[in-house]
């Protein structure tokens, strides 16, 4: 029986019950939204029932949303069933101020840079993580420069004038 | 040793033994902006530490300002060997998002430039790893072909390295007779080509010698690391994007996904060489394909999304749709629906994914690429501990890291 969309929102419900939320499924891709202190046991979950067998991460990022309060920050995990070969997506949303979320490291050798990167770019705290430490930018940096508040040049000021090149 | 350079060292104290080497961050042998700090105990590695970043450019926060059509050139510089892939992977994650089928021919069209961009990629991989073997001929001989290569994308967008190809929905202008003329010169010429390069490298003793059993790593282990594209297959998992989840039509080809066993430096340049191969049967099929449309259907090049597809300039000074949608799409004010949606391709070095998430206004909200190259190289420390300095030299050109794609 070929593991569709469904049977693993059955699996899912059946264990952790009200907890999964945010079952939607844009462009056939599963997604379910998880809350932050049980991420690690959905992953596990998904990775160890043998129905299931999510066993390779695709990717793992995040994304900010600076007008939900008290879960600004997003971690999303993009897993593959290559048997099955299907996708789904993870969601985990945390507080900017306390963005602690755990670590898939312990699963996936390779969410370790995966993760790095997203706390550099992002401030996400992985709990457990081996080596959190900035990765692409530089080590002094002091914040974190892909959330929303830094915005990049607006094109249209006028309080620059620049002669030799214009705006 | 201590005494000589006259340092006390307190009552005690183990005295280091190994030696620390920094490898790069430029460095001839790197090909590339690496920094590898290794521990050496005489020529053997005991670990490695790698910095990466150099040639970080911050395109996931430049993308968020930008209209679809003008992130299309920072794709380009991802895997800068490949960029053609990398150019349709972005138009097909724009497709996807906006809803846009695009024509057969287009897609057959797309094969044929992704399928000449893997060969340049994988071949760029394999001489590489001959000259970090000291054959250096091989390169040089094969770099001829790369031109070629160059030439016909030179033919079809005017560009040859950073190549920003094609448009959401297809192509910018039809291919010229020119580049059919220049892509049946390299089915022609290139196959020899590549029969004499493997005749010089795979039976070759020191060759062999050098890259057998140097640089494995267990399909178990690759799973785990998030292993894609040729690097997967070489230590076994038949995994190809093209085949698990096909895009531009690649399910109307025959083609096989070669596999190798150990995972070494040989089975990877046997799979890329297998590659080639494969990739030629893919080009004369699609062209073949190609040449069968006649009459109106051989002028179609790009798919009718209007919205999207920046128009032909006579259509821009005698209509006025036309005239409205080319203001709209050059001056980015076309808003895209909103929408969270990925997707991804085979590119050069495994599955690169693009994952778009668009809240409805003119540029992405969030723009993440899966680069391939970034994901493995985490497992290049596991892979070379215990090996000698000069195969983690092979090790590095055999897993085909390119700075541009890691960084992005």
């Amino acid at each position: 029986m070929a593991l569709t969309n469904e049977i693993i929102k059955t699996r899912l419900t059946d264990k952790f019950g009200e907890a999964i939320t945010g079952m939607e499924e844009p462009y056939g891709m599963l997604s379910v939204t998880v809350p932050c202190e049980q991420n690690l046991k959905v992953l596990n979950f998904l990775y160890d029932e043998p129905v299931l067998g999510f066993r390779f991460l695709t990717d793992l990022t995040a994304v900010h949303y600076p007008d939900r309060k008290g879960e600004e920050l997003c971690v999303v995990y993009h897993l593959h069933n290559l048997v099955e070969n299907i996708r789904m997506r993870v969601k985990v949303y945390t507080p900017v101020e306390k963005p602690d979320v755990y670590t898939a490291t312990g699963l996936f050798s390779g969410a370790n840079w995966m993760e790095r990167e997203t706390y550099d770019f992002y401030g996400i705290n992985f709990v457990g993580h081996p080596n959190l430490k900035r990765i692409l930018n530089v080590d002094e940096m002091d914040y974190f420069p892909l959330r929303k508040e830094f915005p990049l040049e607006d094109q249209t000021r006028i309080d620059k004038d620049d002669e030799m090149f214009g705006r | 040793m201590s005494d000589h350079f006259n340092i006390k060292l307190p009552e005690g104290s183990i005295e280091k033994t190994t030696t620390t080497l920094n490898l790069g961050p430029t460095h001839p042998a790197t090909h590339g902006v690496f920094q590898n700090i290794l521990e050496l105990d005489g020529e053997r590695i005991v670990h490695s530490d790698s910095t990466v970043g150099y040639i970080h450019r911050a395109f996931e926060k430049i993308a968020e300002r930008r209209p679809l059509a003008q992130i299309t050139t920072l794709t380009d510089r991802l895997n800068y060997c490949s960029s053609p892939i990398n150019n349709m992977g972005w138009h097909l994650t724009c497709e996807k998002l906006l809803g846009v089928k695009t024509p057969k021919r287009v897609d057959y069209l797309r094969v044929i430039i992704m399928e000449l961009a893997r060969i340049s990629d994988h071949l760029i991989c394999n001489s590489i790893v001959g000259v970090d073997s000291g054959a250096y001929t091989g390169f040089l001989y094969v770099m001829q072909y790369r031109e070629l290569i160059y030439e016909i994308y030179e033919e079809v967008c005017g560009a040859r390295l950073t190549t920003n190809m094609g448009r959401i929905g297809g192509f910018e202008r039809n291919f010229s007779n020119k580049a059919f003329e220049k892509l049946e010169r390299f089915l022609k010429e290139y196959p020899v080509v590549q029969k004499e390069f493997e005749n010089l490298f795979s039976r070759n003793r020191i060759f062999i010698e050098r890259t057998q059993g140097t640089g494995a790593i267990s399909a178990e282990r690759a799973l785990n690391y998030g292993f894609t594209g040729p690097n997967l297959r070489a230590a076994g998992v038949d995994y190809d994007v093209r085949v698990h989840s096909p895009y531009s039509s690649y399910e109307d080809f025959n083609f096989n996904v070669p596999v190798g066993t150990t995972g070494d430096n040989y089975d990877r340049y046997q799979v890329r060489n297998e590659e080639i191969w494969q990739s030629l049967s893919i080009i004369n099929q699609a062209y073949k394909k190609v040449q069968e449309f006649k009459g109106a259907e051989a002028e179609v090049y790009h798919a009718d999304a209007p919205e999207y597809y920046l128009p032909e300039k006579k259509d821009v000074y005698t209509k006025m749709e036309a005239l409205i949608y080319h203001f709209k799409i050059v001056m980015g004010e076309t808003e895209i629906p909103a929408g969270e949606v990925y997707m991804s391709v085979e590119g050069g070095n495994g599955e690169l994914g693009f994952y778009l998430i668009s809240d409805g206004g003119r540029s992405p909200y969030r723009l993440h690429f899966r680069r391939p190259c970034f994901i493995y190289y985490q497992a290049y420390a596991e892979i070379v501990k215990g090996s000698m300095l000069s195969d983690a030299i092979i090790t590095m050109s055999s897993l085909n890291l390119i700075a541009g794609e890691m960084d992005a």
